[in-house]
């Protein structure tokens, strides 16, 4: 699903963060990838989603067979990736309601589809919500103003769920979370697994993926990736810290 | 025209006497303006002379006053001797079809979702074409006539409801209260009467009536509306379609009378020509509208500001009846070269009076945006609040946003707050959106569509939703 060889990127002011990522994705496997602050995890996801902060400067980047680098965020989004924003931003005025609609139509018409008819949207919305266990209330709320860090949070697994993407990009989904949003927003996702679909989680702790469970854990430091392994390496991680690892690799 | 015409207009009027007739060719009166000129106006329209006197008055007056400089706007002072007052209705339809009008004018009208019937009459197309229009304007006409509403030309009013104008013109906008309403009150061309009886509820929206009946608004508009005690009427103004007009400097007036419990809800959509995208051309808009508030009686503005190359207009209530409301609900967009200085006045005289102001400035491209406010709490205002909001929205790094607030208060008891953002369409919120899957193009209306939300959801239904398209429209290009 998605193929990651050789990727090189630096962002707008000129600092080169990513060196040489590789990394494959799998439909029904999800993938945790931590690593200490600076390392480049949110940058990778940045680049995967097509953020313009950031210029891919080599390696190759694709996504169900295609080259993805020349797409724009917005094309890239329509072919199914979906990344939680680690902070969401507040768009005043605008309901979280219109807002998933207004997301859901374009997906649709990029695929040639009419706009989804208004009963069945409203149907799918509130199945989505219950989801997440999201107080309808929120739906007509501006979106994310004035939201506390879970709800933010809640609203971005929300919208995962309603757009239904193939592979989600989960960034720093956890920070900021008591242990009962944490237990929601995971419990979401877990329901929304499927052999079809793929989840990448970005974390710095392991305490998501106690109920996130990862096929995979990659350890990402400087730019590259210098440790893969199963769950149990999220748990070594956890007693020893990154500095075996670090020194490891040095 | 040449003196003598002016002469013999003046000469023929005094022996007119087969009421008002319609079959004037197109004229002009020759440029400039003089105390000849102000009569030959009032002759034409065949006004008693009372009116005459009216506009002669405020044509001295006029003479004593200098053009007003200190609104944030710089453009080049219009030549009043320049221009010519006076211009006969123009009949003529200017295409025989919809097939001859301009086709990117046709673009926008369907993309506003403008009926085909009215697109018509916008563009000036015949009107015997319009069929459905002209039935639709004669069951308008008998439903308001069955309640007592009178609703016509404001020339026509002076004539046959000559005691209820002479009653109320010129009682909240007096002839001397500031240049351009002098100017209108000498030369106004034409405009609106409006008459509400008492405890009559206005059952429709006097806009589509308005749409359909517009046709050539001129350029010195007058409108005068009164709503009797415990009466109600919502008036849409203007038209979210692109108006063409050759006259380049436009001076409304516009008058409201709200007697005891009487409710006024006043929206305007104004979408004249803003000038190319260089800042050449588009017209001068500098308008007079106040309302006067009685007792328990309430005034609600929108306004809907798209067109004009300068803006220049405060839409204020006098709050002089005690526990009596206003509001203010604006939202202001300029793009390209466009500068508008916009803003209301809330002059609390009664006893607990209210007023909201909410002003949402959005401005694009090299534009300047300025919001002029001024809250007045008299001595005798007890227990009076306003509250009041500004919010600038900032679409590049050339265009300007500007606050002017002015609040005064001689009543202790009275409370007034003023909030103001400004704000930038960030990076992150575009990028957000595009990762939802919407354009940049989308994502810009959609924030732009959340920033006026307040504003448009006091629109009446329909023109909410072509108003929301305007904004997409005049936003075209604005972007990046």
């Amino acid at each position: 699903m998605l193929e990651i060889k050789e990727l090189t990127a630096r962002s707008d002011d000129g600092n080169d963060i990513l060196k040489g990522i590789n990394l494959t994705v799998r439909p029904g496997e999800v993938h945790a990838i931590m690593g200490p602050n600076g390392s480049g995890k949110s940058t990778l996801s940045s680049v995967i989603a097509g953020n313009p902060k950031f210029i891919k400067t080599g390696g190759t980047l694709r996504f169900n067979g295609e080259e993805i680098d020349e797409l724009s965020p917005e094309e890239r989004a329509h072919r199914g990736i979906f990344l939680s924003f680690q902070y969401p931003v507040e768009i005043p005025g605008v309901s979280v309601n219109n807002f998933i609609k207004t997301a859901i139509n374009e997906k649709r018409r990029s695929m040639g589809l009419e706009d989804m008819p208004a009963g069945e949207l409203l149907r799918m919305i509130k199945e989505k919500a219950a989801l997440v266990e999201l107080d309808p209330r929120f739906l007509s709320r501006s979106l994310n103003e004035g939201f506390s860090g879970g709800e933010k949070k809640r609203a971005e697994i929300f919208q995962m769920a309603a757009l239904a993407p193939s592979l989600a990009i989960l960034d720093e989904t956890d920070s900021g979370l008591d242990i009962d949003a944490l237990r929601i927003v995971a419990n979401g996702v877990n329901k929304l697994k499927s052999p079809e679909n793929a989840t990448i989680v970005i974390t710095h702790y392991q305490r998501l993926l106690d109920y996130i469970v990862p096929d995979y854990v990659h350890v990402l430091y400087k730019g590259r990736i210098i440790k893969t392994g199963g769950r149990e390496l999220a748990l070594e991680l956890e007693e020893k810290g990154y500095d075996w690892l670090i020194k490891d690799y040095q | 025209m040449s003196k003598d015409h002016i002469q013999d207009t003046l000469d023929s009027a005094s022996d007119y006497k087969y009421g008002f007739h319609s079959d004037i060719e197109s004229e002009t009166f020759p440029v400039g303006l003089n105390e000849d000129i102000v009569r030959a106006i009032s002759a034409k329209k065949e006004e008693p002379e009372w009116m005459t006197e009216y506009r002669l008055k405020a044509y001295r007056h006029w003479c004593t006053l200098e053009e007003p400089s200190w609104a944030h706007l710089k453009y080049e002072r219009p030549d009043f001797n320049g221009i010519s007052y006076y211009s006969a209705p123009v009949r003529t339809p200017k295409h025989a079809s919809l097939d001859e009008v301009d086709p990117e004018l046709l673009r926008t009208f369907d993309r506003l979702g403008i009926p085909l019937e009215e697109q018509k009459v916008l563009s000036g197309v015949a009107m015997d074409v319009v069929m459905d229009s002209v039935s639709v304007k004669t069951t308008f006409e008998d439903t308001l006539k069955k309640l007592g509403i009178i609703f016509m030309p404001i020339s026509r009013a002076i004539k046959e409801h000559p005691d209820l104008v002479r009653k109320y013109l010129g009682t909240v906008v007096p002839h001397t209260d500031n240049f351009y309403a002098a100017l209108n009150s000498a030369v106004f061309s034409d405009g609106s009467f409006c008459y509400i009886p008492k405890g009559v509820r206005c059952p429709m929206e006097l806009s589509t009536y308005f749409r359909i009946n517009q046709g050539g608004t001129g350029q010195f508009e007058r409108t005068l509306l009164v709503a009797d005690e415990d009466s109600y009427v919502s008036y849409l103004e203007g038209c979210t379609a692109p108006m063409r007009d050759e006259n380049q400097l436009h001076a409304a007036v516009v008058e409201l009378i709200a007697l005891d419990g009487a409710e006024i809800k006043y929206s305007t959509v104004q979408n004249w020509y803003p000038g190319d995208k260089n800042g050449v051309g588009g017209i001068y808009n500098f308008v007079t509208k106040r309302g006067i508030c009685h007792t328990r009686s309430k005034i609600s503005w929108t306004q809907v500001e798209t067109g004009s190359a300068v803006t220049w207009k405060y839409p204020s209530c006098i709050l002089k009846g005690d526990n009596s409301i206003g509001e203010f609900y604006s939202l202001a967009m300029t793009n390209n070269y466009q500068q508008a200085d916009t803003g209301t006045k809330m002059i609390h005289l009664g006893r607990n009076t209210r007023s909201t102001i909410v002003s949402k400035g959005i401005s694009a491209g090299y534009s300047q945006n300025a919001y002029r406010g001024q809250v007045k709490m008299s001595r005798g205002a007890v227990g009076a609040r306003n509250f009041t909001q500004c919010d600038s929205l900032l679409m590049s790094d050339h265009c300007g946003a500007h606050t002017f607030p002015v609040i005064s208060s001689d009543c202790p008891t009275a409370i007034v707050e003023h909030e103001a953002t400004t704000s930038k369409i960030s990076e992150d919120q575009i990028f957000y959106c595009n990762q939802r899957g919407l354009t940049t193009e989308k994502a810009v209306a959609l924030i732009v569509n959340g920033f006026s939300r307040e504003v448009l959801a006091k629109l009446p239904m329909e023109f909410a939703v072509e108003a929301q398209k305007l904004l997409e429209i005049s936003l075209e290009g604005s972007v990046g």
